[in-house]
């Protein structure tokens, strides 16, 4: 029992970290109609720049508080320098200029900070375990993902459905050229969302990087993840994220946790824990490609 | 005749006599680097068949790498050797796995098709990683297809020149095709689809076919490039590898015949190249060379509207 909720806070704050990473990428899928691929960069890239100032400041949370601007910025030039010309693109014209990105990232981060990974330390007062429930420990530094996410949760949430920046986000998403022909700045708009989307990538990134490792490359995969997640939940909705990245968290840990010994009463166990993680990777496909063939866009999406 | 032609014709001729060419200057690296552009044509041009004709844009194309490869793998692993049996049970398992992900991809529309064209994909990466018995994450030795007596496949040049026999056929067949009336209509879908079906035309049908005869290719370039190195692994089906193929695709001009062979010399030549260029300017920045092709492909996707077939044709 203790184990089975032990899991199940794993897989919220999966899920949580996923949500961070998948609501830039819904918001600029939603807004600007941009599959970026580069998403994933940009959480390697805050993740690299916070192992930078935390080596720098030696202090993670400081590193973090002078990471997050430094990605903002960093989001805010790619716009600039090269997702503004793609917004009226095609997506595979977008498709071919963020593969490139990512191949010039993940090589620019070899030549800066080398090919070997980065550790960053769990900070001091956080590694340590607390008690969720009387008798039951759970390491602290998880436990503050849980909440860190939670809290950018609810701001994100209320950004979006109390302010006057969530109001033109939504009419973005929805009408673009309406919003434009009313006379607010899109570019601006563009611009911002863009750098809070990469603001959240990159918080994601240097979350995750006391629990993983920083590493080339670590954000091609998640970002995947991310896709699936925003695709399940349907492009542009945060709820529909939000549902579809808690979705993806339990499954992916939960199958982890306890497909190895259901494995085992029908396989040998070496083959059953080489086979356990990807078959859990294999149920979140499996679970985006029924809700696709289920609701082609999405749970939360606009009907087409 | 056009320019076109005479750019196409005189790259079929460097390329059939590529291993004589190699031979002569010594050069048996450039052999390997031959055979795996002229598989990845094959894969290319499959795919540009969906994806430049058909307006379908597949990010799952290098799973087919994985299930011609693994099926050739594993048959080989369980001791079967013949490519009599081996490479029709490949393009077999490449049609049904077409035409299911076809027939359950087909529903939906844009990204959406992108996204789930990409976790079918993803999804036969994380089975094959999983088969801890053929290798898992490390992959798997096999020994090459034999076909008694006929061919052998361990002969470089004879190899070579298989892939590139099955380059020109996969050419041959797919310019046919794009230019009957199944590929018009397939054209058709892709700039108006509604005005098709209201034509009466079964769009899904067409889309449907189209898919399983890419995949077809697609698993036939698999089942090469498992002969070529003699080794599958789930590598060869990341979907960095489907974005590789989309990359060479839209390089060489989407939707054009000779387009994905532009695209697939110019993918492999360019890594050739950027790497003592970089090394020329300074020693051991060579191997930093995707820093300068990353910007590349951005410069293409924004200004090179057409990739390079179209400017052959901008000239004539």
């Amino acid at each position: 029992m203790e184990y089975l909720l032990i899991q199940v806070l794993n897989g919220v704050q999966l899920g949580l970290l996923m949500f961070l990473l998948a609501a830039g990428l819904t918001l600029t899928f939603g807004i600007m109609d941009l599959v970026n691929l580069a998403h994933g960069s940009l959480y390697m890239m805050g993740a690299y720049i916070a192992w930078t100032f935390v080596t720098w400041t030696d202090s993670f949370v400081l590193g973090a508080l002078l990471a997050l601007p430094a990605t903002f910025a960093l989001g805010m030039a790619v716009e600039a320098v090269v997702m503004r010309r793609l917004y009226a693109r095609d997506h595979l014209d977008q498709v071919l200029a963020t593969f490139g990105l990512i191949l010039f990232f993940n090589e620019l981060v070899r030549v800066l900070w080398g090919p070997a990974g980065k550790s960053i330390a769990v900070p001091p007062f956080l590694s340590r375990t607390i008690e969720i429930l009387p008798g039951v420990p759970y390491p602290a530094y998880r436990f503050a993902l849980i909440v860190v996410g939670a809290v950018v949760a609810i701001l994100l949430a209320w950004l979006v459905a109390r302010t006057r920046l969530g109001m033109l986000i939504r009419a973005g998403a929805s009408n673009r050229r309406m919003i434009a022909a009313l006379g607010v700045n899109i570019e601006l708009l563009f611009s911002l969302v863009f750098g809070l989307g990469a603001v959240f990538a990159g918080l994601a990134g240097l979350m995750a990087a006391p629990i993983s490792s920083v590493k080339i490359g670590m954000g091609d995969d998640i970002l995947i993840l991310a896709f699936v997640i925003i695709v399940i939940g349907g492009i542009g909705s945060i709820k529909g994220a939000f549902v579809a990245a808690m979705l993806v968290g339990q499954i992916d840990i939960v199958g982890r946790a306890f497909l190895p010994d259901l494995l085992k009463t029908v396989m040998p166990p070496a083959s059953a824990s080489a086979a356990a993680p990807a078959i859990s990777q294999v149920l979140v496909y499996i679970l985006m490609a029924g809700v696709l063939v289920w609701r082609p866009t999405g749970l939360f999406g606009q009907r087409a | 005749m056009k320019p076109g032609t005479i750019v196409a014709a005189a790259l079929l001729i460097i390329l059939a006599a590529l291993p004589l060419l190699t031979q002569a200057f010594d050069q048996r690296y450039l052999l390997s680097v031959g055979t795996r552009i002229v598989i990845w044509s094959i894969a290319a041009v499959s795919l540009n068949m969906i994806l430049g004709y058909g307006g379908l844009v597949s990010f799952g194309h290098a799973a087919f790498f994985g299930i011609g490869g693994y099926a050739v793998g594993i048959l080989s692993a369980e001791g079967i050797q013949s490519g009599w049996v081996q490479w029709p049970v490949a393009l077999g398992a490449s049609i049904l796995w077409a035409a299911l992900v076809g027939a359950l991809s087909l529903r939906t529309r844009g990204v959406y098709f992108i996204m789930i064209t990409l976790a079918f994909a993803q999804l036969v990466y994380y089975l094959a990683s999983g088969l801890a018995g053929y290798g898992g994450d490390d992959g798997l030795n096999i020994s090459r297809s034999r076909f008694s007596g006929l061919i052998d496949l361990r002969d470089k040049a004879t190899f070579y020149w298989l892939c590139f026999a099955l380059l020109c056929a996969t050419l041959w067949f797919c310019g046919r095709l794009a230019n009957s009336r199944f590929g018009y209509v397939l054209r058709g879908a892709k700039s108006n689809e509604l005005r098709m079906m209201a034509l009466g035309f079964p769009v899904f049908r067409y889309r449907l076919v189209a898919c399983i005869i890419a995949g077809a290719f697609g698993g036939l370039a698999g089942i090469l490039l498992a002969n070529e190195g003699a080794y599958v692994s789930p590598a060869m089906m990341s979907w960095v590898k489907s974005g590789d193929l989309i990359v060479i695709v839209v390089l060489g001009g989407i939707g054009t015949l000779f387009g994905p062979l532009y695209g697939a010399i110019a993918f492999f030549a360019l890594e050739e190249m950027l790497k003592p260029l970089l090394d020329l300017v300074h020693k051991g920045w060579g191997e930093y060379w995707q820093i300068v092709f990353g910007p590349l492909l951005v410069l293409v996707a924004l200004y090179a509207r057409g990739g390079m077939a179209s400017l052959l044709k901008a000239r004539g």
